[in-house]
């Protein structure tokens, strides 16, 4: 049958068209397209990777930025420890310098009381001696006087000094 | 889904309450003019190739595009002229061109059946040698011409600025063209070759798949069966037959001139003759799987049309309209079905073509 067979005009016509069509998008077409669409792909991955890698450093930025900030930390927890340490230990001494400051004053004082009390008794003591000679003179000036005498005189010269004994 | 069911019953009311009246006037009035249809000449006249590209026909005046036919006669030479002349021609007439006297001969003839046949002096007819732009001649034209302004575009946006942010028509033809590139030839064509038989298959897939869609479009630019037909495909054939042969290793050749096989198969050449035999006939299945289905799908579509005509003619014009409603439907379907064969016929010619080729450049393993 005619449909069968093929109809060598619409071959050669075919041929024509389809080898002009297939040599313009094989020279012009497709080999654009596929390039730019490889150098596309090679050049997304190739970006990708970049920025993968981009990625990576500045990871380790981070990391290394976070020690840091560890150590600068840990420094700052330190020095404060040090510094309370160092003031807990100056008022410490300050304290005792005082203390001992203190007691050395006591002391001073002590020993100054002392030796004013010694003064004084020895004071009374000669004032004691000084009227007991008085007294004395005063006795012997009158020895030979009666013995009632003798003794209200003594009281009397008692009583006289009264406040001085006292004191 | 409800809204689109009661259009359709209601579309279906309206078209018998219109048919029924019809029949019984018809009934009535004259007995049903017996016009035998010729659904032969319907069915391979709209399937076939054709002079010119006939549209429609208003008040019995025929719409066409004429195209040129250009002939080669033994004794008076080339003849080129409008298919005009040609097709206008009534029974028993023939056209006068320079000394020559042409006819189309008839689609039911015995000898040449539609084509342009030149009538001798002596009353004998003769073929000349035919070189006329049909139908086909112009649907391939247009495709190749579709081919290269949907993709030459894309190809200088590409080259002009490769490594801009492609645009969505881009976006389309990479699309495609990876599509196949990835599904179809990749897999079947060793890397290193991709880029030599890559532009072959590309423009063969885009060809037939173009070719099949516009084959089912039946309006003026668009319609002609293309690849349903023979002379369409079996250039198709070739050209992959030419690309497996002529670039085939010199392991390929090996395989089909001395293939391992017992010395007693080959030293008398049975097998050579058999693999020599079998590079012809995937080609050839090639040619003949895509020109079948496509002509098929073409020839369904066309005989659903010719049931409207020929149940008409047989019941009269009231069940040719309740005919014409069943066919507007199956014809509906089967053109659904057909874009599905136009994608699919495309992908196997171009995945059995790939195949071929990278067979033919397989290299043997070392081991």
């Amino acid at each position: 049958m005619d449909l069968f067979l093929p109809e060598s005009g619409l071959v050669i016509w075919m041929l024509i068209a389809f080898l002009i069509v297939f040599v313009i998008l094989a020279k012009a077409g497709w080999p654009m397209i596929m390039g730019a669409v490889e150098k596309r792909n090679t050049h997304i991955s190739d970006s990708l990777l970049a920025a993968e890698e981009a990625n990576n450093a500045l990871a380790g930025i981070e990391q290394k930025r976070q020690e840091t900030m560890a150590a600068a930390q840990a420094e700052q927890i330190r020095i404060m420890k040090e510094s309370q340490e160092l003031k807990t230990q100056l008022i410490e001494e300050a304290k005792t310098q005082a203390r001992l400051e203190a007691e050395k004053i006591v002391a001073d004082a002590r020993l100054k009381i002392e030796k004013e009390q010694a003064e004084a008794m020895a004071e009374i003591k000669n004032e004691v001696i000084a009227l007991s000679i008085d007294i004395a003179e005063k006795l012997l000036q009158r020895e030979l006087s009666n013995k009632q005498s003798q003794n209200d005189y003594i009281e009397q010269l008692l009583r006289n000094n009264q406040p001085k004994i006292q004191a | 889904m409800n809204h689109v069911l009661r259009h359709i019953t209601l579309f279906l009311l309206l078209a018998l309450t219109v048919a029924v009246p019809i029949h019984s006037v018809a009934q009535e009035t004259e007995p049903p003019k017996k016009e035998n249809f010729d659904a032969k000449s319907f069915i391979f006249g709209h399937t076939g190739d054709s002079y010119c590209f006939h549209i429609t026909e208003i008040h019995e005046e025929p719409v066409c595009v004429w195209l040129p036919v250009i002939v080669k006669c033994k004794d008076s030479g080339w003849h080129c002229f409008s298919s005009k002349h040609i097709c206008e021609l009534k029974e028993g007439e023939t056209y006068n061109h320079k000394g020559a006297n042409f006819y189309i001969s008839p689609i039911n003839a015995d000898k040449y059946p539609g084509k342009l046949v030149e009538v001798k002096a002596d009353g004998s007819l003769s073929r000349p040698f035919d070189l006329s732009f049909t139908k086909n001649a112009f649907g391939i034209f247009f495709v190749c011409l579709f081919l290269l302004a949907f993709f030459l575009p894309a190809a200088r946006m590409y080259k002009k600025n490769p490594m801009a942010k492609p645009t969505k028509y881009q976006g389309m033809v990479e699309w495609l063209t990876y599509m196949v590139l990835d599904d179809i030839i990749r897999p079947n064509i060793p890397e290193k070759k991709v880029k030599k038989f890559a532009p072959y298959l590309l423009t063969a897939f885009f060809f037939i798949f173009f070719a099949n869609l516009f084959g089912l479009i039946p309006f003026f630019p668009f319609g002609a069966n293309v690849t349903g037909n023979l002379s369409i495909t079996v250039v198709l054939a070739l050209l992959t037959y030419f690309f497996v042969n002529i670039f085939g290793n010199k392991h390929y050749w090996k395989d089909i001139l001395w293939p391992d096989v017992p010395i007693f198969l080959k030293a008398f050449p049975l097998m050579p003759i058999i693999e020599l035999i079998s590079t012809i006939t995937k080609p050839f299945a090639l040619m003949v799987r895509l020109f079948a289905n496509i002509l098929a799908g073409h020839i369904v579509i066309m005989v659903l049309m010719a049931l409207i005509f020929i149940i008409g003619g047989m019941y009269g014009a009231g069940m040719g309209g309740v005919m014409s409603i069943v066919s507007i439907f199956m014809t509906i379907f089967m053109t659904a079905l057909e874009l599905l064969v136009a994608y699919i016929q495309a992908y196997v010619f171009t995945i059995l073509s790939s195949l071929f080729i990278g067979m033919a450049q397989h290299e043997p393993e070392h081991s």
